[in-house]
């Protein structure tokens, strides 16, 4: 009998929730990624995007902003391993530095995206009623206009820098999601877990931030991940248009705007940016469809 | 929400970007009709009073929204000329090039899409499936510039820029439809396979019927759906992607028109074009709602099932 219940008791233990947890479900992520090339093959290009834009001043590059016309256009050698630009500057490395501008940008705007898309989802689809309607108009208005033009329109007005195309991107972007976040609190609040968490006297912020949460974990991150590609096709587009990135500042959407000019001389100039987008938006592509299967196994294939 | 509410919406947000923009519209009225000398801060004063730009929100908008109306969405504050005149001389050339990008990206897409689940775990849907992470991946101002450098560069077939011969439609309409082809070939694939396992599938083929009719007529029509569905959200992006396709090659129409505009701050253009945009764009998501009802005689709008 004693037996018995000791056994019980062990079996119904609170598992062990820590660091050591959270690195083996990282380990178990990467090791069953391993098993689909796919999503492999877009962890590497994202990490290794990342790597180099987190080491970029510690690598053997130029300075990506350093003029010097009398080297301009020069062909790809071994000094400068995709020539150098219509200013004279390392083409590689604004490259490499670029990716910094890009990364940064994008997770700012992740970020916030985020954040916006949570408070007012979750606000929406937990207490219902009249806050959720109101917030849900303001939804539906934003999602009558095209993405990209909005997003032109709000850079466009509040003039060209990289803050504000965060702004616009975000501005733009989180109302789909915002959307996407109530249907799943709307569903989650009616679960059991809820009702008890409430009978024991937990409070809504309690409930929202340690219960719900906890529990669509998961489509957001596959939401965010998945979000990160079209993030940077944004900011780049906008940059491309002259509205991101302002000289110097290395950024790929400006490099491929900017090379276009001297697409016949120097093709290079243009499709290595080019490259570079399609790699990295590709691989935060892969990297989001394959967390999105391991999380849902009954997603079709 | 319904077109009334929705238009009202789109306006109300439209009228404020301006509202929010840089610049007092008098004082650069005056600076362009003086030739860019500062003008005296009286003249100034009495053209807003003229204008009526010192009158409250609500009495500026309902003005706006008035002339609107009636077709009139002020004057550029560059040239001076007529913004809605402008636009409309503009809008065939970006509607000839969205509107031929969507045809090519359904004529296209939706074919390999069908091939796709028909062939299921063929070399053909690994290229389809293939495809559909590069369209998903390039955007269209990559595309275009490598198409420009390879057809009108390289090989010389094509023109670079230009606008007027069908020929110079051909690299615009290809870069603009290339992520559209892609996501509606992804679509029609997984909404195909889906209707493909369904009973009245296997009791077409019973009847004896041949595989390309049951696949054509009895599957892609019943897999249509999701695919109307994001037609109109793909009308959108496509309006959106000819502002950049159009800068790259010098395509004379409203995305040209609003990006010259916004390099020289020109903001009562953006805010034209942007209304324009969006009316544009909730016709067409009306016209989708219409053909949901043609295709699926089970949707009811007005709530009540018969």
């Amino acid at each position: 009998m004693a037996e018995r219940s000791t056994e019980r008791r062990k079996s119904i233990k609170k598992p062990e929730v820590g660091i050591l947890q959270l690195r083996s479900v990282t380990l178990n992520t990467l090791r069953a990624m391993r098993r689909d090339p796919g999503s492999f093959l877009g962890f590497a290009i994202v990490a290794v995007v990342i790597l180099a834009a987190l080491l970029a001043p510690l690598l053997p590059l130029d300075d990506p902003t350093e003029l010097d016309l009398k080297r301009k256009l020069l062909s790809p050698s071994t000094e400068h391993l995709l020539g150098t630009d219509h200013l004279g500057r390392d083409e590689l490395s604004r490259l490499v530095f670029g990716a910094r501008t890009t990364l940064l940008m994008s997770a700012a705007s992740l970020v916030i995206i985020m954040t916006m898309a949570s408070v007012v989802g979750g606000l929406s689809g937990y207490y219902g009623g009249w806050v959720d309607s109101g917030m849900m108009l303001v939804v539906d208005l934003l999602l009558a206009f095209p993405a990209l033009i909005l997003g032109v329109a709000v850079a466009g007005i509040l003039g060209p820098s990289l803050i504000n195309v965060m702004i616009a991107v975000s501005v733009v972007w989180w109302a789909s999601h915002a959307r996407v976040i109530r249907g799943m609190v709307l569903s989650a609040r009616r679960r059991e877990y809820v009702e008890a968490a409430r009978a024991i006297g937990a409070s809504d912020t309690r409930i929202v931030v340690f219960h719900i949460s906890r529990n669509i974990v998961g489509p957001f991150v596959v939401l965010a991940t998945l979000d990160m590609g079209w993030i940077i096709l944004g900011i780049a587009g906008l940059s491309f248009l002259g509205l991101g990135a302002q000289p110097p500042t290395p950024e790929w959407g400006a490099m491929l705007n900017t090379s276009r000019s001297y697409m016949q001389t120097s093709p290079l100039l243009l499709l290595a940016p080019g490259v570079a987008i399609f790699l990295l938006v590709l691989g935060f592509n892969l990297l989001g469809d394959g967390i999105r299967d391991l999380l849902d196994p009954t997603t079709y294939r | 929400m319904t077109l009334p509410l929705l238009l009202l919406a789109i306006s109300i947000i439209t009228f404020m970007l301006l509202n929010f923009a840089p610049g007092d519209a008098a004082e650069i009225t005056l600076r362009r009709q003086n030739g860019g000398i500062t003008p005296s801060r009286e003249a100034v004063a009495e053209l807003r009073q003229e204008l009526g730009l010192n009158d409250s929100l609500p009495v500026r908008y309902g003005r706006w929204v008035s002339n609107a109306v009636r077709g009139d969405l002020g004057e550029s504050y560059r040239s001076g000329g007529s913004i809605a005149t402008e636009l409309f001389r503009r809008l065939p050339a970006t509607l000839l090039l969205a509107a031929t990008a969507l045809a090519l990206a359904v004529a296209t897409g939706i074919p390999l899409g069908v091939m796709a689940a028909v062939k299921r775990g063929t070399w053909v849907d690994t290229a389809c499936r293939l495809l559909a992470l590069v369209g998903a991946a390039v955007p269209s101002y990559v595309l275009a510039p490598a198409l420009m450098l390879l057809f009108a560069v390289y090989l010389d077939w094509l023109p670079a820029i230009g606008y007027g011969s069908p020929k110079t439609l051909i690299l615009p309409a290809v870069a603009l439809s290339f992520g559209t082809m892609a996501q509606l070939m992804r679509l029609t694939r997984a909404s195909l396979l889906e209707v493909l396992g369904h009973d009245y599938m296997r009791t077409a083929r019973a009847k004896g019927l041949s595989d390309s009719v049951v696949v054509w007529r009895h599957g892609l029509k019943n897999a249509l759906l999701p695919v109307v569905t994001v037609l109109g959200t793909s009308m959108g992006y496509l309006l959106g992607g000819a502002v950049i396709i159009e800068t790259i090659f010098g395509w004379p129409g409203i995305g040209q028109f609003v990006v010259t505009g916004i390099s020289q701050r020109d903001y009562p253009v953006v805010q034209g074009f942007v209304l324009y945009v969006a009316i544009l764009f909730s016709l067409v998501n009306l016209a989708v709602d219409f053909t949901y009802r043609w295709l699926d005689p089970k949707i009811h709008f007005g709530g009540t099932f018969n």
